[in-house]
């Protein structure tokens, strides 16, 4: 145990330490998921518009989530707002509106997929059946396209649990960062502690994505 | 925004972008080579290495490229295994592309239907050849836009070699706007790099993709 | 019939499937040049029996042999063996991203390393005898289900099969087109090929057949030699039944 450096796993509240680390991770990205959801369903809706300019719009919106990383996003609203606007914002803050940007784009696109994988001949029926748009897109083709989206939201929260791992590029204090203090505090005292440490964080990562992810396919398959 | 500071910086960031090209493109390749060795495995059934494949699968898609970089770089020498800065990024986005790779050549291989491979085998081929002239030819078209969507994913993923000391683009803006707080410019130039990295890839995927479709065999 | 002119021979083949008994005890012998017709209603097994002499279903009792030589589906030389057995199905399945010509010369280049262009030329005659030399250089979605089935034969016939099995291979046709394939079929028939045909047009086995084996529910129930004399008067109840359900058309 000693050689592989988990001993320091069991020291005092390291191991606590590492898990609040994981729950700072966790917690942005149910909060960011959340938000995504709530917002990326109207954005979906809307990039099924008639109106061209809305389409277009979302289109760019799209592609800027698509080609750039994460990471640069970050970076732009976490040090570039403070400097060009002025704007004070935390690093959770920053961390929580590029995730949100991020994920209402990809839930969108979700949205958007589902709405159109929906036949034609569904929202003809319920028009001939006397139904106003509304009604229809409610009872008729609102309960279809959830049943697609649900294991697709789901798989969501797992792609944002590890994209969350980047925040600590902007300094909060989450699992990796808690790891190397860890693993500074006891240089000394077990030299390969950072074997254990990184490994730990490696499986706790695993522990929580796999489970979710796994979820998302039986219920991709069954629902299918 | 200054133009004298985006002239100063640019040859630093055109190093960076060099590096960062390089350390990706490796990293796609050996995703690719990954990848079509779990699918070999897979396809063959062999068994302790199947499974194997299963768990590096799953391991590598539930957990972060950040997570896997600091496993191979900081524990991984602590059992005697030591690698460059520069190996450990392409090594890591390698096995973090296998793992996609592997389900993106799975799914394509799936959605060629059983009686293609049937109609190969009984006309004398063996399953390696059933495989090699009758299913991977139609499954590498369907599974094109996976890749192209693995690819663009993992050279965004290099975002994040800075943690391993990798001077690629984010550890050049990031230590510039430390330096001497030009963070406009800084900042234009980071998003101006990525897109010459990444905006080719994806108009030459999305070309590629219509392409395909198009000409799915003479249609 | 002399015991040197065998092809093929099925004794007590068994197959079952989650329980359930597909094939229930078939024993069959085929010789050079004869052309057997299976029929019976769906279900009964007749597909299952073409696709287990090509060793693509497992078995659990009983043996094939083909020349001898028992067809195993776990065996290394079963893709030897499979050449000698050629296969047409209903959904005719050829290989979507080759050409009518690759479709038909890949398994002989491959598979008989034959040379490119002598395989390409035996090919090239064969879809001249089906009509459709001149379609080659297209790919099969730019042909309609009766080309692509007269296709599908010719890739069976270019690897000089022992033997021929054709699974219900108009099932999924146009009613206009099954007869150009129809007319393939007889052709082979009557140059003397060896066949095991399954299908649904009862004239066109009446035509076709030397033998004429009637299948239920796994099971051989009728075996006539002289399928004029089967289809103006089946000897059982059974056959009888089924026969009937084409009177209305």
């Amino acid at each position: 145990m000693q050689s592989l450096g988990l001993d320091v796993l069991f020291k005092g509240s390291n191991f606590i330490r590492l898990l609040e680390g994981l729950w700072v991770a966790v917690r942005i990205s149910l909060i960011s998921v959340v938000l995504s959801i709530v917002l990326g369903i109207p954005a979906g809706m809307l990039m099924t518009s008639r109106s061209r300019v809305i389409r277009a719009l979302f289109r760019v919106y799209l592609e800027i989530v698509r080609i750039m990383p994460q990471m640069v996003l970050l970076f732009i609203v976490y040090f570039g707002t403070t400097r060009v606007f002025g704007w004070d914002l935390s690093a959770e803050a920053s961390a929580i509106i590029v995730f949100v940007f991020w994920g209402c784009a990809e839930m969108g696109d979700l949205v958007r997929g589902a709405l159109i994988s929906i036949p034609r001949i569904q929202y003809e029926s319920a028009a001939a059946l006397g139904m106003n748009q509304l009604v229809s897109f409610r009872y008729v083709i609102l309960p279809q396209t959830v049943r697609r989206l649900i294991p697709l939201s789901i798989n969501l929260i797992t792609r944002m649990i590890k994209t969350t791992s980047l925040v600590m590029m902007i300094g909060i204090v989450e699992v990796l960062k808690v790891g190397q203090q860890i693993i500074e505090a006891n240089r000394k005292a077990s030299p390969n502690a950072a074997f254990g440490v990184f490994a730990t964080v490696f499986l706790l990562y695993f522990l929580i994505c796999w489970p979710i992810s796994t979820l998302a396919s039986w219920l991709e398959k069954r629902w299918a | 925004m200054e133009k004298e500071v985006i002239l100063q910086y640019l040859p630093l960031y055109r190093e960076a972008l060099l590096l960062t090209l390089r350390i990706g493109w490796q990293g796609v390749l050996l995703a690719l080579v990954f990848g079509v060795a779990c699918t070999w495995i897979r396809q063959l059934k062999i068994p302790v290495l199947k499974s194997l494949v299963t768990v590096y699968i799953e391991l590598f898609r539930n957990t972060p490229l950040l997570v896997q970089l600091f496993f191979l770089y900081f524990a991984l020498p602590k059992a005697g295994i030591r690698m460059t800065p520069e190996l450990c990024g392409s090594l890591g986005l390698g096995l973090l592309g296998g793992a996609y790779m592997a389900e993106t050549f799975r799914s394509g291989l799936e959605s060629i239907a059983p009686i293609q491979e049937e109609s190969a085998l009984s006309l004398g081929m063996t399953s390696m050849q059933a495989l090699r002239y009758v299913i991977l030819p139609q499954a590498a078209t369907y599974s094109i836009s996976g890749i192209v969507a693995n690819v663009i994913f993992l050279l965004k993923e290099t975002s994040v070699f800075s943690v391993i000391s990798l001077m690629d683009l984010m550890f050049t803006a990031k230590d510039l706007i430390g330096m001497y707080a030009k963070t406009l410019e800084c900042l234009t130039l980071l998003v101006v790099f990525y897109l010459i990295m990444l905006l080719p890839v994806s108009v030459f995927g999305s070309w590629l993709e219509r392409r395909m479709r198009r000409a799915e065999f003479g249609a | 019939m002399e015991h040197g002119n065998e092809v093929l021979r099925i004794e007590h083949l068994h197959k079952e499937f989650e329980g359930n008994v597909i094939i229930n005890d078939i024993s069959l012998t085929v010789h050079k040049g004869e052309v057997i017709v299976v029929i019976g209603p769906s279900g009964c097994g007749k597909s299952t029996l073409l696709r287990c002499i090509n060793a693509l279903e497992d078995i659990q009792g009983g043996q094939i042999l083909l020349d001898g030589v028992p067809v195993d589906r776990t065996a290394k030389n079963i893709s030897r063996m499979r050449e000698k057995i050629g296969m047409v199905f209903q959904s005719y399945d050829l290989f979507p991203h080759k050409t009518i010509l690759q479709n038909v010369t890949l398994a002989p280049i491959k598979v008989q390393k034959r040379k490119k262009e002598d395989a390409e030329k035996e090919a090239v005659e064969l879809l001249d005898r089906v009509g459709l030399a001149d379609r080659k250089d297209d790919y099969p979605r730019q042909l309609s289900g009766g080309q692509k089935q007269r296709v599908a034969i010719v890739r069976a016939l270019c690897m000089h099969p022992d033997i021929l099995l054709l699974d219900e291979i108009t099932a999924a046709l146009d009613p206009e087109m099954v007869h150009e394939v129809l007319e393939v079929v007889l052709s082979l028939a009557r140059s003397g090929s060896t066949m095991l045909i399954v299908t649904h047009e009862m004239a066109f086995a009446r035509a076709v057949a030397n033998r004429i084996l009637f299948l239920d529910d796994g099971r051989i129930v009728e075996e006539s030699a002289d399928p004029k004399k089967f289809f103006a008067c089946p000897e059982t109840e059974r056959a009888g039944a089924f026969l009937k359900t084409f009177d209305y058309e």
